[in-house]
């Protein structure tokens, strides 16, 4: 058979190359930030822009999609071609996704500190990005149903299976998330209120765990792990097992994140079940990777490469064994909203995604410099010293979220909860978050490490930007038959459209329901939607990111019920959130749950303890926020606002938005004129006078309910 | 309150019936494949990622062991 002579594109493995290590940098030194603030709030600078709040989500965003997103974009880009022995489909559509993708993470880098978030984690950034995101995804997505047409590969290897489903069941996922009504350029509603929109997010931020940060890489896994140890994969039937069922099951379960909340029961029960099934596949998959390596162990001594990769594997089968166990009702109420969770996701970060890319970097930079790597030994010491961060990240974070769920649910003798006061519980596990800092910063070293030793490398040798291959051109395919699933590898196009049933089955089963109850559940007719002035309160609160560390979700727990509602007795009903665009249920206490907040303190508590948290609450980490005072609400939008929700679906009435301006002006003038009396001064359209009047009505409809049936 | 939001939905009953069809059907289906599967195929296919056709420097050792 005639050799045809191919060319690798290399150059855009290099670009997405260079941009993983500078958004992984600048990611990972946001995160510390953060790390700090938790433990030393002054590191929030007093300033806006640097306030907790909204460095998080930007620390989110950066490591998800631009570090790993980068390298992952690097690692298809690299193997697709020599699994499908094909160039890229286009040059210029590889180009356009590389600098498309590079401007929405400056568009996220610009936005996300100027608060302007939806304030749905892992999907923060405004609708006109949205737009952006759902562009390139298609650039990338037909760039690589392209080169798979174009392949001289009868077969598709496994990888490519892991990269398909991953761009179908993001475009799906992303696409019915982002469902929102624009207010203005930088602002929007989401279309789905409360309990709704908690499933689609939650269905949406699980399976971008699973379609974004596991999908691909394990793609990656079965293309780069083979090559570095120089042996094929340990089972191919075990790697299309893992692939069917992985994407099959996955899908269902993200209620797992709504666990004792106002969410319907069968709804948690099918997210725990698939949760625990979710077990077989993911250890199927980290089994199939290790056993890559039998008679291979030796080089593993040496091999940093191996190194980084036999660690992230097993990271993998970690966090892919504690998810399913964190999905058990009865290991969730203890976990759910502490420390422990951000444990979790980092064991999934730090070593699954950051050890994977690490080991991927080590190993292909040297063959597309055509060099060898310049130093193993700052590469094991950056194994190493990354091994000891990830450590000491991660056990602090359990034992503090272990520590501060159990005092959160204990009970003295006298049938009182033993600390009432939340902030004990907090400055309780303050030694933790530095520990967890120390191991944030021993991870950053080794990148920094790595950045030296890949430069040297590079630079040690000359880049193949064009990497030349023989290949044979594609068999005409003569024989028709063969079993069903060798003619699905032949079909990408098909095998695309079943991949997407697969994942749309699961979606569907546990979305539609939830969205029949609109017409059915029974709502608490005390509850009514926000005020003009309340709304922009609650504008404020979104932009700030409170619900980083403050959940609106008080779960039916005695010790819960007990500690945010004494006197009412009531925990979070779904009933609550009809006219939650978006819903605020948080993931997270750092602080309590503000759910039943609304009343419990005078408005001249909020008003000196958003300027001065550490003295109104001693010890308290809460950031200030000093700007609230000294800016006004817009109530040029205020129109907008009510008519976007009136969109949505929110019962203000035709020609509210033309008064809703005269009843925010007089529901602010009352907060202000009692706040004078207090001897607090302020002018009624600051901002913080809107984020009062929010507080002030949180959870307190349910009250009126009962008022109403008591006469 | 959450049995009574179901049985409001017209034919709900037969909805987990036939998730649970299709998942037993499926998985059937993709074990007696894999199982079944001619041997040399899978261990063509393990081999792929071995195959790339570039003789570009694939067994690099590192400069300063």
């Amino acid at each position: 058979m005639e050799l045809e002579k191919i060319h690798y594109d290399n150059k855009i493995v290099k670009a997405f190359i260079i941009a993983t290590v500078i958004f992984g940098i600048v990611g990972m030194s946001v995160g510390l930030l953060a790390a700090i603030q938790l433990f030393y709030p002054i590191a929030n600078f007093d300033l806006q822009y640097t306030s907790f709040g909204r460095i998080r989500p930007l620390h989110t965003n950066a490591v998800i999609f631009a570090f790993v997103g980068n390298a992952m974009f690097a690692g298809v880009y690299y193997s697709m071609q020599r699994l499908l022995k094909a160039r890229m489909f286009n040059d210029s559509l590889s180009w356009i996704h590389f600098w498309g993708w590079q401007l929405i993470i400056l568009a996220a880098a610009i936005t996300l500190p100027l608060g302007m978030t939806t304030s749905k984690e892992y999907s923060e950034l405004e609708w006109p990005i949205d737009i952006a995101i759902a562009l390139i995804w298609v650039v990338f997505g037909i760039n690589m149903i392209g080169t798979i047409i174009k392949r001289r590969e009868q077969h598709m290897y496994v990888a490519i299976w892991f990269y398909i489903a991953t761009f179908v069941t993001v475009a799906v996922l992303h696409i019915v998330n982002s469902f929102e009504m624009p207010v203005t350029l930088f602002k929007s509603y989401s279309a789905y209120a409360g309990v709704q929109d908690a499933l689609v997010q939650w269905w949406y931020g699980h399976n971008a765990v699973a379609f974004f940060l596991t999908t691909p890489y394990l793609g990656m896994m079965y293309y780069f792990l083979p090559k570095a140890a120089n042996r094929p994969v340990y089972s191919y039937r075990l790697s299309i097992i893992h692939f069917w069922s992985l994407i099959f099951i996955y899908i269902w379960a993200g209620p797992h994140h709504l666990l004792y909340t106002a969410l319907p029961d069968w709804a948690q029960s099918l997210g725990v079940v698939f949760s625990i099934m979710l077990i077989a596949p993911s250890w199927g998959g980290m089994l199939n990777g290790l056993f890559t390596l039998r008679g291979a162990w030796d080089r593993v001594r040496e091999d940093a490469v191996l190194k980084f990769m036999v660690v992230a594997v097993t990271a993998y089968g970690m966090a892919t064994l504690e998810g399913p166990l964190l999905s058990l009702k009865n290991v969730n109420a203890i976990t759910h909203y502490t420390d422990w969770i951000v444990a979790h996701v980092h064991v999934g970060g730090l070593g699954w995604n950051g050890f994977l890319i690490f080991g991927m970097l080590y190993w292909v930079i040297p063959r597309m410099w055509n060099t060898k790597l310049y130093s193993s030994k700052l590469a094991n010491l950056h194994f190493w010293i990354g091994t000891l961060g990830i450590v000491f990240y991660a056990l602090p974070m359990y034992i503090g979220g272990v520590v501060q769920s159990l005092m959160w649910k204990e009970f003295a003798a006298d049938g009182f909860l033993k600390y009432q006061n939340f902030l004990e519980t907090t400055t309780q596990i303050l030694p933790m978050y530095i520990l967890r800092a120390v191991g944030g910063t021993l991870y950053l070293t080794g990148v920094f490490i790595m950045t030296y030793n890949l430069l040297k490398t590079a630079a040690s040798g000359k880049f193949v930007a064009n990497e030349e291959a023989e290949v044979a051109p594609m068999a005409k395919v003569t024989s028709t038959g063969g079993n069903w699933h060798h003619v699905l590898e032949r079909k990408p196009v098909l095998f695309t459209v079943l991949a997407l049933v697969a994942v749309l089955i699961g979606g569907i089963i546990e979305l539609v329901p939830t969205f029949l109850i609109k017409s059915n559940v029974p709502t608490i007719a005390s509850v009514k939607p926000y005020t003009p002035l309340e709304l922009h309160g609650r504008d404020i609160y979104i932009r700030e990111g409170c619900v980083g560390c403050h959940s609106q979700m008080i779960r039916p727990f005695r010790s819960e019920v007990q500690r945010y509602d004494p006197k009412g007795g009531e925990y979070s009903k779904a009933g609550e959130y009809v006219y939650d665009h978006p819903f605020l249920w948080g993931s997270k206490r750092t602080g309590p749950d503000l759910h039943r907040t609304g009343g419990k303190y005078a408005d001249s508590w909020h008003f000196r303890h958003m300027l001065t948290p550490g003295e109104v609450s001693t010890g308290s980490i809460m950031p200030a926020y000093p700007w609230l005072y000294e800016q006004q609400i817009n109530k040029d939008i205020t129109a907008s606002m009510i008519n976007a929700l009136r969109t949505v679906g929110v019962p203000y009435e035709e020609g509210y938005e033309d008064r809703a301006n005269e009843d925010l002006d007089k529901q602010a003038n009352r907060i202000v004129e009692g706040l004078q009396l207090e001897g607090l001064e302020t002018s009624s359209d600051a901002e913080i006078v809107a984020l009062i009047a929010y507080l002030q009505r949180l959870g307190t409809d349910i009250k009126l309910e009962k008022v109403a049936t008591n006469q | 309150m959450y049995k009574n939001i179901l049985q409001t939905i017209d034919h709900v009953a037969i909805w987990p019936l036939i998730s649970l069809s299709i998942f037993f059907v499926f998985f059937i289906v993709l074990l007696w494949w894999v199982f079944t599967a001619d041997k040399a195929f899978i261990d063509e296919m393990s081999r792929k990622p071995l195959q790339d056709g570039s003789e570009l420097n694939h067994d690099a050792e590192p400069l300063n062991l």
